[in-house]
């Protein structure tokens, strides 16, 4: 049985359709990392998977409990943590703590119990007793964690967990997450960061309502929509950076070009070799200073899906 | 499993802590209503008393000589008894109309009274003199008085003029004011005053509590959890239900004994049945919160309900001169109830036996809006 499982999930507002026959499933233990621009159906889609929004069609089952019939069921297993991390401002760590477990039904020794494993786990002890609008962004994040991990969930949603963090508690948010997925525990992360995104176990990507994307990091950067064949990948390092792509891109057998920091990302023909396109460049005038094949980063995965995406649905409109 | 109340406990304890650490809010339920008392109790006094008159007096006056400072001795005894009635203060004789005219229109003066230059001429031949009384009419209750008493000293001059010396009056009316035997403003004004505190305190405090998660964005994590809207609703009202009690019993002990109005009937009885107002009025305060989308629109939709209570509760103008469509509004209105149950029991004394069914009136009231409340939150969730 997956963790989670959606079948041509919809979602319509009027006659918007923000999520549009989705499908993808979750196994166990795995950390999925949902990605996409803002607007396009993320949160819509978590929101389907807490059993907070019903579904305008199609099915998901979460734990094997399938959303549409019990959604408090839904609700009982998982735990979400929220963009801004809901805590109450002018509670304590501890008293946060506490509510939340109150409300999972937790009370008396047990709480206590679950109260200090979830201190020890993230940390937050030498906090315990600071009102939570009082703690830095990291440590928030920690908290609001802790408050929904309180009744042992098997799935955790996080939406956007490191937005606004800084990178050492970004770091460590990670770590933490893969010593909890070490333990079985399945995540559900949202992210606009491509480095958290290679950290994930399973991606998918949606755009504008749709699934365009589904898989493992490796079998992304291999899928040959963004490698076509006859073609390869180079990084080619250049002084005036600016001039040497304007050059590059007028070159015979040049697909795309596109800057990254101080070098080019290049989809050439294969007929192109890497010494064959230094001269060329050198010929017209480029600095150039190394040319390096090149495997696809996540970014480069997905702006050639979003655009071969808006490409074809351009099309067919 | 299917516990509606599930997620109460948490919610109360969450609540409690909250209250406890707003001081606005602490500050809002004790300071506001002591303020508001202190102010209605003992700077308001509505008998009214001194009313500025200005007196233009020609009675006696010729055509040559012009007015006379003092006009007659028929109108300065007729101005003695406006004097001595305690109803009017002589502030100014004035000498032509357009100065009268001008003491009216700035406000210095209330009253003006015109005594004309025949006024002791048609006294003597037995004709009706007559006396203008200018009343400005921008304050009904000042006007009011002015009129009945100018027109009690008319009639009671007049008689005292007709009738031989020595002759018996035949009908005596001697009213007797019940309850309220000195007629105190306080004792009027206070026993009403507790329905209008409480309300104001209870509706504001439930307005803001769920609107208030709603912005800070703690509503959708608790939406995920498995508490029920019930559950979540009560948890939230109880606490401020605490404070509405603490308050109520703040509110008697302070007119009882700082403005020392006696009460009649059983206080522990008030109390007892003040519990159904302050529930009912909770209830609104969280079907307002569930219904705004900020706690400025709470704050608006707070005040367009407790405003209009207030005026049609009887409170201010006594409910039996409405019109019928809102005298019958006025039913709908929880603080009708409740300003009737606080005279009734604090100045008339009276018991449960006259008293319970507007108590269950309330009770039921706060059920149905309790279930609308969890009606629209429970659209929320899904």
């Amino acid at each position: 049985m997956p963790a989670i499982r959606a079948e041509n999930l919809v979602r319509r507002f009027g006659d918007f359709t923000a999520v549009d026959g989705v499908s993808f499933t979750v196994e166990k233990g795995e950390i999925f990392g949902f990605l996409g621009p803002n607007g396009s159906g993320k949160t819509v889609t978590i929101k389907m998977l807490i059993g907070i929004l019903p579904l305008s069609g199609g099915a998901a089952w979460v734990d094997g409990i399938d959303v549409r019939v019990d959604p408090e069921g839904v609700r009982n297993r998982i735990g979400y943590m929220s963009q801004k991390f809901s805590l109450y401002d002018d509670l304590t760590v501890l008293e946060n703590l506490r509510f939340y477990g109150k409300v999972y039904g937790l009370q008396g020794r047990l709480l206590n119990r679950k109260i200090a494993a979830v201190i020890e786990q993230n940390e937050i002890g030498d906090y315990r007793d600071r009102l939570a609008g009082r703690l830095s962004g990291g440590w928030k994040q920690r908290l609001a964690l802790g408050c929904a991990m309180l009744h042992e969930p098997k799935i955790l949603y996080l939406d956007e967990p490191t937005a606004g963090i800084d990178p050492v508690a970004r770091r460590q948010l990670w770590d933490l997450l893969f010593q909890l997925s070490g333990q079985g525990i399945t995540f559900f992360v949202t992210t606009h960061y491509m480095d958290e995104a290679e950290r994930c176990s399973h991606l998918a990507y949606i755009h504008y309502g749709k699934l365009i994307a589904d898989g493992t990091p490796e079998s992304l950067r291999a899928l040959p929509d963004i490698t076509p064949p006859g073609t390869r990948r180079f990084e080619i390092t250049a002084g005036e950076v600016t001039t040497a792509l304007n050059i590059a891109r007028r070159i015979e057998g040049m697909r795309s070009a596109t800057i990254f920091g101080r070098s080019i990302h290049a989809l050439v023909d294969d007929s192109l070799g890497q010494e064959q396109l230094a001269g060329a460049m050198r010929a017209r005038g480029a600095r150039v200073e190394e040319i390096r094949p090149l495997t696809p980063s996540l970014e480069d995965v997905f702006v050639e899906l979003t655009c071969r995406h808006q490409r074809m649905t351009g099309a067919a409109a | 499993m299917n516990n509606p109340f599930r997620g109460l406990g948490a919610i109360f304890y969450k609540e409690v802590i909250h209250a406890r650490r707003d001081r606005l809010a602490i500050m809002f339920s004790f300071i506001m209503p002591i303020l508001q008392m202190t102010i209605l109790g003992a700077a308001i006094d509505t008998n009214i008393r001194q009313v500025p008159t200005v007196v233009l007096d020609e009675s006696g006056a010729s055509q040559t000589a012009g007015p006379p400072d003092r006009g007659t001795a028929d109108s300065r005894a007729l101005l003695d008894r406006l004097r001595n009635s305690d109803t009017f203060r002589i502030i100014k004789y004035v000498h032509s109309d357009r100065e009268l005219n001008e003491e009216m229109v700035t406000g210095r003066a209330r009253v003006g009274v015109k005594i004309p230059v025949n006024f002791a001429r048609d006294l003597l031949d037995g004709r009706t003199a007559q006396v203008m009384v200018m009343v400005d009419g921008s304050d009904s209750a000042v006007a009011g008085q002015a009129v009945n008493v100018s027109g009690q000293i008319g009639l009671d001059e007049s008689l005292r003029r007709i009738l031989p010396a020595g002759t018996v009056v035949p009908i005596e009316v001697r009213p007797k004011l019940m309850f309220n035997p000195d007629s105190r403003s306080p004792n009027f004004f206070l026993p009403g005053l507790t329905a209008v505190l409480l309300l104001f305190v209870t509706t504001m405090l439930t307005a803001f509590s769920i609107v208030r998660e709603k912005e800070r964005g703690t509503l959708e994590q608790l939406l995920v959890t498995p508490a029920r809207p019930l559950g979540i609703l009560l948890g939230k009202i109880m606490p401020y239900f605490a404070l509405g009690v603490l308050e109520l019993c703040a509110i008697l002990l302070f007119m009882r004994f700082v403005f020392q109005v006696p009460v009649h009937g059983s206080a522990v009885l008030l109390v007892l049945i003040s519990t159904g107002y302050l529930f009912v009025n909770l209830t609104i305060g969280t079907l307002i919160s569930t219904k705004a989308n900020s706690q400025a629109e709470a704050m608006q939709l707070a005040m367009m309900t407790t405003l209009p209570s207030i005026f049609l509760s009887g409170y201010i103008f006594p409910r039996d001169t409405m019109p019928p469509v809102f005298y019958v509004l006025s039913y709908f209105v929880p603080a009708t109830y409740m300003v009737d149950i606080a005279r009734g029991v604090i100045l008339r004394g009276a018991g449960i036996a006259e008293l319970w069914s507007d108590a269950a009136v309330m009770i039921l009231f706060g059920i149905i809006v309790l279930l609308l409340a969890v009606r629209r939150f429970t659209r929320m969730i899904v």
